[in-house]
C-alpha cells in the first residue's frame, strides 16, 4: 500500500518537475516550486512508513514552514521588486 | 530494491532539473529551479537515511538560498545574456575537476559497509554510551549536543557572530542610502 502511495507521489513529482522545466510563464514555475515542496513533505511521510520507521514525520513541519517562506519571498519580490520592502518605512 | 528504484527516479529528475538550470536564461526561473533541486536532493538524502542532512539541505537550499538569490536578482536584473566567448577551456577544466573528484572516490569504502575504518574508531563507543547514559534517542543529536557539545557551541557562536556582522553591515548601508535620498529630495524641493 505504501509502495502504491510512493509511486503516486513520484508520478505527481514528475508532472510538477516537467511543468517547472517546460513552464512558459514564471507563475507556472512558482506554482511548480511550491508544489514540489508539498510533494517533498508527502514523500518524506510515506517513505518513513515504507521503511517502517516513521520517527522523522515531524520534520515535515519544518518543510512546510520553509515552503511558506520561499513562496512569500518570491511573491513579495514580484509585487514590489524588492524583498526587503517595508510599507511603513516608505510612507 | 524498491528504495533503489525510488532513488533512480529521483536522481533522474535531479539530472533533468540540472540541465534545465544550465539552459535557462531567465535568472528568476533559475532560482525557482534551484529550490526544486534542493527539495529533490533532500528527498534523496532521506532515502539514504541522512534525515538531519536532508533537513539542512531543505532549509539552506530551498529556504535561505531562494531568499538570498532573489535579493541578489533585485539588485542585478533577471536576464542572463548568452556568452560571446568560447567555453571550451572552462568545459575542459570542469571535466578534469569532475574526473579527479570521481577518481578520488575509488579508494573510499563502499557506502553502508559496517567494517570500514570510520565505523570502527569512536562510533561503537558513542552508540554504546548514548544507550547507557539515557541520552537523546537520536544518536546524531546525542553526538552533536552531548559528546561534542563544546564543538557545537563553538560552531554556533561563529555562525551567530557572522550573522550579526552581516546584518550590521547591511543595516548601516541602508540607513546611509535613506539619508542620502532624503537630503537629495530636500535639495530639489
Amino acid at each position: 500500500m505504501f509502495i502504491a502511495g510512493t509511486v503516486a507521489v513520484l508520478v505527481a513529482l514528475l508532472l510538477v518537475v516537467s511543468r517547472a522545466i517546460l513552464g512558459p510563464t514564471v507563475f507556472d514555475r512558482v506554482l511548480a516550486g511550491n508544489s514540489t515542496g508539498t510533494l517533498a513533505i508527502l514523500l518524506l511521510a510515506v517513505l518513513g512508513f515504507l521503511n517502517g520507521r516513521p520517527e522523522w514525520l515531524d520534520i515535515g513541519l519544518t518543510y512546510g514552514l520553509l515552503n511558506l517562506i520561499g513562496t512569500l519571498a518570491v511573491l513579495k519580490f514580484f509585487r514590489y521588486g524588492d524583498i526587503a520592502y517595508d510599507e511603513e518605512e516608505r510612507s | 530494491m524498491t528504495i533503489s528504484l525510488i532513488q533512480m527516479a529521483l536522481l533522474t529528475m535531479l539530472a533533468a532539473v540540472t540541465v534545465a538550470i544550465i539552459r535557462q536564461r531567465n535568472l528568476f526561473g533559475v532560482v525557482i529551479l534551484a529550490g526544486i533541486y534542493s527539495f529533490l536532493m533532500a528527498s534523496v538524502m532521506i532515502l539514504i537515511d541522512a534525515v538531519d542532512v536532508a533537513m539542512t539541505e531543505a532549509s539552506v537550499g530551498a529556504g535561505i538560498s531562494t531568499v538570498v538569490l532573489l535579493a541578489t536578482i533585485a539588485l542585478t536584473g533577471s536576464k542572463e545574456y548568452p556568452s560571446v566567448r568560447r567555453s571550451l577551456v572552462p568545459l575542459f577544466v570542469a571535466a578534469v575537476t569532475g574526473g579527479a573528484l570521481i577518481w578520488g572516490t575509488f579508494p573510499l569504502p563502499r557506502f553502508g559497509v559496517q567494517e570500514s575504518a570510520i565505523h570502527m574508531h569512536v562510533a561503537p563507543e558513542y552508540l554504546q554510551h548514548s544507550k547507557d547514559h539515557k541520552m537523546p534517542p537520536n544518536v546524531v543529536t546525542a553526538v552533536l549536543g552531548d559528546f561534542r557539545g563544546y564543538d557545537t557551541l563553538g560552531e554556533t557562536t561563529v555562525i551567530f557572530t557572522a550573522g550579526i556582522g552581516v546584518m550590521l553591515l547591511l543595516r548601516g548601508r541602508r540607513r546611509r542610502l535613506k539619508e542620502n535620498g532624503k537630503s537629495a529630495g530636500k535639495g530639489t524641493a
